[in-house]
């Protein structure tokens, strides 16, 4: 077993408690620590991206427990390609953090972010559906934190509307697992998709309900129309560095989607197949329209990426709805630059009102703000890709949404749809930018805002961007990549085999039909008794294969 | 049996649901907590409904109830608990620094943005 594919998950709890504990006080030691394990773990999760190109697909069975007993780690390469995703945003926004002063503004900023992106991590390498609940709620509940740092009335009312909402989502989402559980007698994804697969027709009532219920589960995450309700507000009054990191909390929905709806209630599953595309797409595209009118209507910049944050979520839907290998691959690009688009642009948004009076963030002309060109330009590029324009990725990833929807029945309307709204959001960033760079208010009191002239936030948001340019430079080998994982996660025959026929799923089935206990460990098969090792005689588990 | 259990869920789901449309954020919270009772129930069933049966496999008995969902039931039960913990507080915070416990942020008007400014109050 490979045991680098649980260090993500192992790695930011163990720092976030020695933050808590020993760096309690101490935010320079509490920056060290943060710094270290980010840049650590981006080490770590371009290790574990490597691997997983080979296209073998790495298996950890936590506590040595095979397959439909106990719970796997699954890296394949969408979610090595997520996880790194994650993990190089997180170097991004602790980096701006720090440099920009928020993680002073309240207690515990760096702790509770090791801990969300311990919840992410998990979220994108686990194997059993449960435990994919348990780390929504383990990223939810420290975004709950991160969500209120640095308090204020406005924010702590966001923030209580935020976890409204999301624990409504949560009790979804546990009434949909015992759903799942209740039809099938299993939580285990590949496990699922094997009886999932295997259910009479005339007894799949239950498995469709549970497969909207998860549905609904996942639009809330991705904010996709009309569970989108609580992204607004959140997103616009949550700190920039957090809002930045959520970027990537919406995606984990489209992740989910994306793993569920190909492996368990994949196309090729007659009980759902007729359920879910057909819903999502309309959604979809009323999710970007929405999103990219939001963008036109906003009167607040920070309002102005969180809606832009919506549209993307749906293009990025648009492309999961057909579930199609090409068009899943269009998805994956779009995925991972709307990622780095949507927190650049929150980054930039944050640089704007830190320069300005009260933290102002309205669209209307003020005192033109320190350092006005170069923040221009960021916000430039940043309105570039997430309105899709040529020469960045956004216009290429819309690019390869439009090819990939080609056969589809609805092709003109979805056409239109993105291109309109692409429009739209082009007049909406060039009216924000206008307006807030261009557009000075002469007033007396112009020299009153003067900020620290930090390098790290012009860093932070630098690289983000340099992300995107590096995405559309090398926008071949990317898509050549992508395409492979979107292959392989249509295979899920090949996923099930990993999952399911573990060389320890082997032994405790040799172990089954000799009668005998299996041993602790692989190695001392067959002589637990005298193995020196453990109390040897761990109870066989086989006892329930029925 | 069935029939309790299936309405006692039926009727909690409802209760709780009634309660998170309220405008202010104490009857949510009170709506949340109904919403996760009835899950926990719910989760409960999944295993099916038996009766006297002990949740492990034994010799002297020939069948046993699903020990797999009360565990289930029991993470859920943990992590509702921290969760509504967390919602109580956060509600409580936004009372005292927003002055108002409306769940809607356009019922009040929009208080300062700045921590700082709420202390001197």
């Amino acid at each position: 077993m490979n045991h680098w594919i649980i260090a993500p998950i192992l790695l930011p709890p163990l720092v976030g408690a020695v933050i808590i504990i020993a760096a309690r006080y101490q935010v320079a030691l509490q920056r060290i620590f943060s710094v270290a394990s980010t840049v650590a773990l981006a080490a770590i999760a371009i290790g574990l991206l490597v691997q997983s190109m080979s296209g073998q697909i790495g298996v950890y069975e936590l506590g040595n427990w095979p397959a439909p007993f106990g719970i796997v780690l699954v890296l394949d390469r969408l979610s090595a390609t997520m996880v790194t995703l994650t993990a190089l945003l997180g170097v991004a926004v602790v980096l701006y953090a720090i440099g920009s002063g928020w993680d002073r503004r309240g207690n515990h900023f760096h702790a509770l972010f090791q801990f969300q992106l311990m919840g992410i991590f998990g979220a994108f390498l686990t194997g059993d559906v449960f435990n994919l609940f348990v780390f929504f709620e383990v990223l939810l509940i420290a975004s709950y934190g991160l969500m209120i740092h640095g308090g204020g009335a406005t924010r702590l009312r966001a923030g209580v509307q935020y976890v409204v909402y999301n624990l409504l989502g949560s009790t979804l989402f546990l009434f949909a697992l015992g759903t799942i559980y209740a039809a099938t007698g299993t939580l285990n994804m590949a496990d699922l998709a094997l009886r999932v697969a295997e259910l009479p027709a005339a007894d799949t009532a239950m498995i469709r309900v549970a497969a909207i219920l998860l549905l609904m589960v996942f639009a809330v995450k991705a904010a996709l129309i009309p569970l989108h309700v609580w992204l607004p507000a959140t997103y616009a009054e949550a700190p920039a560095p957090v809002a930045a990191l959520f970027a990537v909390m919406t995606k984990i929905g489209a992740y989910a989607i994306i793993r569920v709806y190909t492996l368990v209630f994949g196309p090729d599953v007659a009980a759902t197949a007729d359920i879910i595309g057909p819903w999502l797409m309309p959604a979809a595209m009323i999710t970007l329209a929405i999103g990219m009118l939001g963008v036109l209507g906003a009167t607040h910049l920070g309002r102005l990426a969180a809606f832009a944050a919506i549209g993307s979520m749906g293009t990025l839907l648009i492309a999961i709805a057909p579930f199609t290998p090409q068009a899943t691959t269009a998805a994956l690009y779009y995925m991972l630059h709307s990622t780095l688009a949507g927190a650049a642009l929150f980054l930039v948004v944050d640089m704007v009102r830190a320069r300005r009076q009260a933290e102002d963030d309205s669209i209307a002309p003020r005192p033109v703000i320190a350092q006005n060109g170069l923040i221009a330009a960021f916000f430039f590029a940043c309105g570039i890709a997430m309105a899709g324009m040529p020469p960045l990725s956004g216009f290429l990833g819309k690019l390869l949404v439009l090819d990939a929807v080609r056969d589809h029945a609805q092709v003109w309307l979805i056409w239109a749809v993105i291109l309109l709204t692409s429009l739209v959001a082009v007049v909406g960033f060039a009216r924000a930018g206008s307006m807030v760079f261009w557009k000075v208010d002469p007033a007396p009191d112009a020299a009153a805002a003067a900020p620290p002239p930090a390098a790290l936030p012009f860093v932070a948001t630098g690289g983000l961007v340099a992300g995107i340019v590096a995405l559309t430079v090398f926008a071949g080998p990317v898509t050549g990549f992508l395409s492979a994982t979107s292959a392989q996660v249509f295979d899920k025959q090949s996923y099930i085999d990993a999952v399911m026929n573990t060389p320890r799923a082997q032994e405790a089935e040799a172990a089954n039909a000799a009668g005998k206990p299996l041993a602790y460990y692989g190695k001392d098969a067959g002589k637990a008794e005298t193995g020196s090792t453990d109390t040897g005689t761990d109870t066989p588990q086989q006892e329930k294969t029925e | 049996m069935e029939y309790l259990l299936a309405s006692a869920i039926g009727v909690l789901t409802a209760a709780g649901i009634y309660l998170l449309l309220r405008q202010r954020t104490f009857p949510v919270i009170l709506g949340i907590s109904m919403l996760t009772y009835a899950v926990n129930l719910f989760l409960f069933a999944s295993g099916r409904v038996a009766i006297n049966l002990p949740p492990i496999l034994l010799n002297e008995t020939p069948t046993y109830t699903d020990p797999l969902p009360q565990a289930l039931v029991l993470t859920a039960i943990v992590i509702s608990f921290g969760m509504t913990a967390v919602v109580v507080l956060m509600a409580l915070g936004a009372y005292l620094s927003g002055r108002t416990d409306h769940i809607n942020l356009g019922a009040a008007p929009d208080a300062d943005r700045d921590a700082g400014t709420e202390v001197g109050k």
